[in-house]
């Protein structure tokens, strides 16, 4: 039955729209760092906690490496952390990144996308996040505005129960600075969705014990007499937490639907895949001027989908060969490049159709790095070029094709 | 109350050029908001991507639409182009793409036909400069015209209509540098010099 709410629209920008998010989610240890495009958030929240809007502790710190280790303190003496960076503050905290996957610590951090130097870039691709890919955090891709609020508050839910730190992606200025319409959700909705932070362990000086000591190879008997998992053990553990965190991650978007009318249950974003013979496979922002790109293919009778990625980490690969079924080709978008090899985003595509019946052609096109417009005009050029192609030949070619001048 | 009759039904782009520091950006999420409050359901707001500096050239860019806004790539063939700052005129990058059915909207003491541009598009002109200067509207020594353009802007398009611009701007603005902007606004629609 549908439940009447009351719509709350705000014109506002997506680093605004994380702030909000944080700030509602009611985090209690906030430490970052300012670098562009990021700095409007970290300026909100620490206008936020000055004006006793936000009571949380805002720890200003010398550098992106350290915000991450308060907020790895700060999580496991039972603190809710946010903390939020782009491109070379992401890769500064690349070891500190690993340590709160590792000691299992939900941390919920906005990575506000830009490209990585050299040569200095401030403007947006998603190479900062995939360089991160294998620190065992999840990761979740937003496509405008509103998803950043909603996805933020789901974050913490996701995080707490599976004890999974959480990234929550958004394209730098393309909607860090970009103002658009973003129903805010009530307090009191919140509240209701997000219960508060119980951890798993927490350190406490007047019962003292010891975390994330030294951990042997192999498992072995503790002073107590119990059986202590090795290091592998532990490896297996974050392992399966995130293979097993699909179900969380639907449930949290289900029960967000339920309160705020607006779905998330899925891992992807689907256009028109009911019938598609063609599909677009695009990330982030780029995802929905695919949708315009697939609008215009269609006018011309080609029967193009869109599959937007939404969670990356962890991949859901049933459920792409589901939503693919019916492609006979696959066009993928990467704002990220593996040098020597693809786009991030491809190889996922490609490892998640072998040995399925699937035999669809897959071209990967990498566009929009440090910046560079990417307009549907472009995406839609692509796959036409992609579609002749496949006279040639339909075997995958080794590398991908890049949208420049080269 | 939205207006849905009078909405435009095709997606309108205004590209907007100013100079750092005199509120292009501030411009371009005002008439985004109106243009929401109006009725239409997709709205955005931006800045040129990357550095800005005081006194350089800047540019912002807005969009409307009956329907959400899909389109985050940059603004190619706006419907309408706003100059803050004339003396921007001389850059081809400023007119370039713009609409040959649309609107350049200038601040500027010239006529429409003083400017002197080739091109199909319809002009209007205002010399929002002055307006502003005898309102006082100066803040660090800087002639702040960028709400006195909105009314050029709004008489020669009608996005939006004065009373709806209005409530936004008393929404934004603090008590004591509303009335002052809305005069801004309101002279400046008076003055608006249209050549279609």
């Amino acid at each position: 039955m549908a439940v009447q709410r009351k719509s709350n629209m705000h014109i506002i920008d997506g680093n605004q729209s994380a702030a909000i998010a944080a700030k509602m989610s009611r985090v209690q240890v906030v430490a970052a760092y300012p670098i562009t495009p990021q700095t409007p958030l970290t300026e909100q929240l620490s206008q936020f906690v000055e004006q006793g809007e936000l009571k949380a502790e805002y720890v200003a710190v010398e550098s992106e490496h350290s915000a991450m280790a308060v907020c790895t303190s700060a999580s496991i003496v039972g603190a809710r952390a946010f903390t939020g960076t782009s491109s070379h503050g992401l890769a500064y905290m690349h070891e500190m990144l690993h340590w709160a996957a590792g000691a299992r610590l939900p941390i919920v951090l906005a990575c506000v996308n830009r490209a990585i130097g050299a040569p200095w870039n401030v403007l947006n691709d998603q190479q900062d996040s995939i360089s991160q890919r294998d620190t065992g955090w999840i990761q979740i891709y937003c496509r405008n505005n509103q998803e950043i609020m909603d996805t933020l508050i789901q974050a913490y839910r996701i995080a707490e129960q599976v004890y999974v730190p959480v990234m929550v992606c958004y394209d730098g200025y393309i909607l860090s600075h970009t103002e658009m319409p973003v129903d805010v959700p009530d307090q009191a909705d919140v509240d209701r969705y997000l219960p508060p932070y119980k951890p798993h362990t927490t350190l406490d000086p007047a019962n003292p014990k010891n975390y994330n000591l030294v951990t042997l190879a192999n498992p072995r008997i503790g002073v107590d007499g119990k059986l202590y998992h090795g290091y592998m053990e532990l490896r297996y553990l974050l392992q399966e937490a995130l293979q097993n965190s699909r179900e969380t991650i639907l449930q949290a978007g289900r029960e967000f639907n339920e309160i705020f009318g607006r779905d998330y249950a899925r891992m992807f974003w689907e256009d028109r895949s009911e019938d598609a013979e063609i599909t677009i496979v695009a990330m982030g922002s780029l995802a929905m001027e695919a949708i315009v790109a697939a609008d215009m293919l269609r006018e011309e009778g080609l029967k193009v989908g869109v599959l937007g990625l939404r969670v990356f980490r962890p991949f859901p690969k049933s459920d792409v060969v589901q939503a693919l079924r019916k492609s006979r080709l696959i066009v993928v978008f990467d704002k990220n490049i593996s040098y020597g090899s693809e786009g991030a985003t491809c190889s996922e595509i490609k490892s998640a159709l072998y040995g399925t019946y699937i035999n669809a052609s897959i071209r990967n096109f990498i566009v929009g790095l440090g910046g560079r417009d990417v307009k549907a005009r472009e995406l839609a050029e692509a796959t036409k070029k992609a579609i002749a192609s496949l006279k040639e030949t339909v075997i995958n070619p080794d590398y991908p094709e890049w949208i420049c001048q080269i | 109350m939205a207006q849905k009759s009078s909405l435009s039904n095709q997606p309108l782009e205004i590209r907007w050029h100013g100079r750092g520091g005199q509120g292009a950006i501030t411009a371009a999420k005002i008439i985004a908001q109106a243009a929401y409050v109006k009725g239409y359901k997709g709205v955005t707001a931006a800045p040129s991507f990357g550095a800005e500096r005081r006194g350089a050239p800047v540019s912002a860019s807005t969009r409307i639409s009956t329907e959400p806004v899909l389109v985050v790539s940059q603004v190619e063939n706006p419907e309408i182009v706003v100059v803050l700052d004339h003396t921007l005129l001389k850059y081809p990058d400023v007119t370039h793409g713009l609409d040959k059915h649309g609107w350049l909207v200038v601040n500027s003491p010239l006529s429409p036909k003083e400017l002197g541009l080739k091109g199909e598009f319809s002009i209007a002109t205002a010399d929002a400069t002055r307006i502003c200067q005898d309102l006082g509207l100066i803040v660090a020594g800087l002639v702040i015209v960028n709400t006195a353009i909105l009314g050029a802007l709004i008489r020669a398009t009608k996005i939006v209509d004065l009373p709806t611009l209005e409530k936004v701007m008393r929404e934004r603005f603090s008590r004591d540098t509303v009335d002052i902007n809305l005069a801004a606004v309101t002279k400046t629609y008076e003055i608006t010099k249209l050549a279609k």
